[in-house]
């Protein structure tokens, strides 16, 4: 090996060295957030309230091992001596550490006369750990926990297990009856001769940035008048009309490369278009299909605009169910980290099971706003 | 008999209203049934797991009933009228719900703009001029346009710089699906991870901060803050949760975009003894600038729509507001369609470069 080779070699290891590194540290930064609210959601809400979750991984802290009775003739208004260390009260009750590292903190008020000790040890994982967040945010009945302050606080649930089944009420419809309609028209548009054929389509492809507040208010008025807010129905044509311009492009781009001659021959035979739509280019599409499915699915779960417009507050999905926890009960941080991660677990199921298809429907639809 | 005029105008006719009928009528008709059963499903009190499984059914079913039973019906007909009413069984569906659900209302939104907040006396402009002078709505743009630069520049270039470097390691796949999965999440779930990071308990005995960004800045010795109630910077505190769920996407397509560089032009600058810095600025970037412009479009109209980070985070509070929350606001709590409709308007001629320049896009591309 030549000298030249040799440090280009070294070189290239130098920046993979780097370039690892950097990835790593922009992954940890990615994941440690999300990491916050998962080990949140298992810990006690006291314990949520006296540590950050990283105090559940090990780490070296204080440890409470004895108390301390002060004599109760000390004079607690001077300087104040204990173990040979003399401290205002003031002082003492922020907490003095002490030279041999262990910390002294004057528990109460001036009259209690209590001095707690903490040692500094290293500390395991957690074990404190509970699932009783997620019965309580599931479940739409009385729950009680108690709080920062040790507090027994009452109160009703949010029934993130009745939103997650509405989620499903309205995710699979939704992404089944627009990927239906918008195959049969891609195969309208991309194989049938019809007056307007071309109109039509420019439509469709100007209707894809569209954004969807221009509908809102008149459907809004629509459904009022037909009684149909609230219902399942109106979510689902709502996210059908507002998903279809995409959908529609999308399987065109793709059915309209299905090669002639496949097509031809079943024209010949004299098979009728709709017997060659459904046993010919639905089973060739499923590809397509399947890219569009993920993403209108993912797109129907997460959307929060479209489900608090038209389902309200009776039907919540869930993201409806936890925004109100957001807006009901901010800082019950055991009730919203659970609420959070059981609205990501399905959503997280279906991209990391059905990535690659996700990633084909997304780089086709890149033009959508 | 095939020369007769009359005839051929009466077919034309006939044909026309054909293709309607089947348009609209036939979904109309599935309509009708699916409507009232999901009143009746929504007023019962029945075990919710049946109500959900009954109108999965029912509505999935019943979209495919409507294809079978209209095609039945067609395929009866006559050869020449089949013909032509035909395509329309694959299209009427979809262009009877296009119509009503996004190509109609924006017209019927243009009229409520120029209406009151009950939609019934004609106001001129004053919409308008609510929209585009009140300090609200200054401030929503102002906000807006923060997260159109900053969180457009931000997603796209951490995006770019996260792609070119994952296809230089081994574990660039494990690397992708980690900046990725914030996709799966929703704006509501992300406010929340969040809002946790930036909570803030404030000072006291025994309190401890248990948000992460708090307890780094005490750590590094400062005081903690109330991250989320302190304008102007606290836009750029929800920016960064944009930045976080939308660098996956730019990532991706980005990535498809260099790999899609020939390896001999790379190779060449390289033995040519150009530093990786040069092949970046001088060969990756001109070589994917068509595919940099569109992503960038993407996240600069996701940017002007965005909605839930804000409402879930402020709800608009604290100098936050942007556009679409604004437009919320006037509609549902105010009650003002008609201030709304102009907000929605202005959205909408905001996107008008996009739509022009994708139709154009479809013309050339002839695929027609």
């Amino acid at each position: 090996m030549s000298k030249k080779q040799k440090s280009f070699k070294n070189q290239k290891k130098v920046s993979s060295l780097f370039v690892n590194g950097v990835l790593i540290f922009i992954c940890l930064i990615w994941i440690i957030p999300t990491l916050g609210v998962l080990v949140t959601s298992f810990r006690y809400s006291e314990n949520i309230f006296q540590s950050g979750w990283w105090a559940a991984f090990p780490h070296r802290g204080y440890v409470e091992t004895r108390e301390i009775n002060i004599d109760p003739s000390t004079d607690v208004n001077g300087p104040i001596t204990i173990d040979g260390v003399t401290h205002s009260f003031d002082e003492w009750r922020n907490g003095i550490t002490m030279p041999d590292g262990d910390r002294y903190t004057w528990y109460g008020n001036k009259r209690t006369l209590l001095v707690k000790v903490e040692e500094r040890k290293w500390l395991g994982f957690e074990t404190n750990l509970t699932l009783d967040n997620y019965k309580d945010t599931l479940t739409g009945k009385e729950i009680s926990f108690t709080d920062g302050m040790g507090n027994t606080i009452v109160r009703k649930g949010n029934d993130l297990g009745g939103a997650f089944l509405n989620s499903i009420a309205v995710s699979i419809p939704a992404t089944i009856i627009p990927i239906m309609i918008a195959a049969f028209a891609a195969y309208g548009f991309a194989w049938l001769n019809f007056p307007g054929r071309k109109l039509f389509f420019t439509i469709v492809v100007a209707l894809l940035v569209v954004p969807l507040q221009i509908a809102l208010v008149p459907i809004l008025q629509d459904y009022t008048k037909l009684n149909l807010n609230g219902t399942f129905l109106a979510i689902w044509m709502a996210h059908t009309g507002f998903g279809l311009p995409l959908a529609i492009y999308l399987m065109f781009n793709y059915i309209s490369t299905i090669p002639r001659e496949l097509l031809e021959s079943a024209f010949i035979d004299g098979a009728s278009p709709f017997t060659i739509f459904t046993k010919l280019i639905l089973p060739l599409s499923v590809p397509a299909l399947a890219s569009f499915a993920i993403f209108q699915f993912l797109w129907v779960w997460n959307d929060y605009l479209v489900a608090l417009v038209f389902l309200g507050d009776k039907t919540r999905v869930v993201t409806s169910a936890l925004a109100a926890i957001v807006g009901e009960k901010g800082q019950d941080w055991h009730l919203l980290t659970s609420g959070a991660f059981i609205s990501m677990i399905l959503p997280l199921i279906v991209f990391l099971a059905l990535q690659r298809y996700f990633v084909r429907g997304m780089m086709a639809g890149s033009v959508k706003g | 008999m095939q020369n007769n005029p009359f005839k051929g105008i009466v077919r034309l006719f006939t044909s026309a209203i054909g293709r309607i009928l089947v348009s609209i009528i036939v979904p109309l008709l599935t309509f009708l049934v699916l409507w009232q059963g999901f009143i009746f499903l929504r007023d019962t009190k029945v075990n919710q797991f049946l109500v959900v499984i009954v109108a999965i059914v029912w509505g999935v079913g019943g979209v495919m009933l409507l294809y079978y039973v209209t095609n039945w019906l067609i395929e009866k007909l006559p050869k020449e009228w089949r013909n032509r009413l035909q395509p329309f069984i694959f299209v009427g569906p979809a262009l009877a719900i296009l119509g009503w659900f996004l190509a109609i209302p924006t017209f019927r939104t243009l009229i409520l703009s120029f209406q009151d907040q009950t939609s019934r006396v004609f106001v001129g402009i004053d919409n308008y001029i609510f929209a585009l002078t009140d300090r609200i709505m200054l401030e929503a743009f102002r906000n807006n346009l923060l997260w159109m630069i900053f969180g457009t520049f931000f997603s796209v270039s951490l995006g770019l710089i996260i792609a070119v470097m994952a296809d230089r390691s081994r574990f660039e796949n494990l690397y992708k699906i980690i900046i990725f999965m914030p996709m799966a999440i929703s704006f509501v779930g992300a406010g929340v991870i969040w809002k946790f990071i930036y909570t803030y308990r404030g000072e006291g005995a025994g309190i401890a901060e248990i948000g992460l960004l708090n307890a780094i800045v005490i750590v590094l010795g400062g005081t903690s803050q109330p991250w989320l109630q302190q304008p102007p910077w606290n836009n750029f505190f929800l920016i960064v949760i944009m930045v976080w769920l939308q660098t996956g996407y730019t990532m991706v397509i980005l990535s498809s975009a260099i790999k899609g560089i020939p390896a001999e032009l790379l190779e060449a600058a390289r033995v040519d003894g150009s530093n990786e810095l040069h092949i970046f600025f001088n060969i990756i970037i001109p070589t994917i600038k068509g595919t940099l412009i569109t992503v960038s479009t993407t996240i600069l109209i996701f940017s002007l729509k965005l909605f839930d980070i804000v409402r879930v985070m402020t709800g608009g509070n604290y100098g936050t507001n942007v556009i679409a929350n604004e437009f919320y606001l006037q509609r549902f709590t105010y009650g003002n369609a008609g201030r709304a409709s102009a907000i929605a308007i202005i959205l909408l001629v905001a996107v008008v470069p996009v739509m022009i320049y994708n139709l154009r896009q479809f013309r050339e591309r002839k695929a027609f």
